[in-house]
């Protein structure tokens, strides 16, 4: 089966490239990215700020199951409608530091009309290894989960 | 030098990938190998040295002949290193995707 988000992160390179096409025009993708309400739907976070324009910042806020919060932000350098968004996104308190990310917004046209979109996110990290730790977080927060879980269940059990 | 002995070291090198292209489909012996390459012969043998460290290769002896052949479950290593992550923003994707597939403007 192909995958519909694509990942390519070459070996020794600080950097990524996530691609993804979308079952949808183009404006509708690109409001998915500027619109609060909608942002927080998809991303699963609160949305404290999100200024949509060149030189603008954001800040999101989740919460997680512990009920701890965690902030994310960034200042947008550049945004063109429907086209691309340059910004920076840094997770407070993770000692990752900031990234810079170029986020490329497209039409993509097939025999079926404009319905269709691709997003080409390309992620700039300060260091090789910084990306690898980023990059296996995911991985290391399902352990976590699946540690949480276990410890409820052996809770329970005593 | 304290050199990385990887999966991800191994294929960071055009020749090496092209070694293991050669050797997916049959085992082969070093010259065997070799000879594919106009490359001088011990410089492939290191790089056959350096895949068979980081297990990509597996040697097998067949009476006289080393015979390399291709260990495809740690090819298998370097898909499964991105997987959660690629899975968390495909997540992200199909939510997004299915948020806007039900939007309608409010005005």
């Amino acid at each position: 089966m192909e995958l519909k988000t694509k990942i390519h992160a070459e070996d020794g390179k600080q950097e990524l490239l996530i691609t993804r096409e979308f079952e949808l025009p183009l404006e509708l993708l690109f409001k998915a990215y500027i619109e609060p309400e909608i942002v927080e739907q998809w991303m699963g976070t609160k949305v404290l700020k999100l200024e949509n324009k060149n030189h603008g910042s954001y800040q999101f806020e989740t919460t997680d199951q512990m009920g701890n919060k965690h902030g994310f932000s960034g200042v947008i350098h550049e945004l063109v409608m429907n086209r691309k968004i340059t910004r920076t996104f840094e997770m407070e308190n993770a000692n990752f530091g900031p990234q810079l990310e170029f986020l490329e917004f497209e039409k993509l046209t097939d025999d079926s009309g404009d319905h269709q979109s691709k997003l080409s996110m390309h992620i700039v990290y300060r260091s090789v290894t910084l990306r690898d730790q980023i990059l296996q977080l995911p991985f290391a927060q399902g352990i976590n989960m699946a540690h949480n879980r276990l410890q409820k269940i052996m809770n329970t059990i005593k | 030098m304290n050199l990385r002995r990887d999966v991800f070291q191994a294929i960071a090198d055009p020749t090496r990938r092209a070694i293991l292209l050669l050797v997916a489909s049959q085992s082969l012996t070093a010259g065997a190998i070799a000879s594919n390459f106009d490359t001088a012969r011990p410089t492939v043998s290191k790089h056959i040295q350096i895949l068979t460290e980081c297990e990509l290769l597996e040697k097998e002896q067949n009476g006289r002949e080393i015979y390399y052949h291709f260990n495809p479950k740690k090819i298998k290593e370097i898909a499964d290193f991105i997987e959660p992550f690629r899975k968390m923003w495909d997540d992200r994707f199909n939510k997004l995707e299915t948020i806007m597939k039900n939007y309608k403007p409010d005005k």
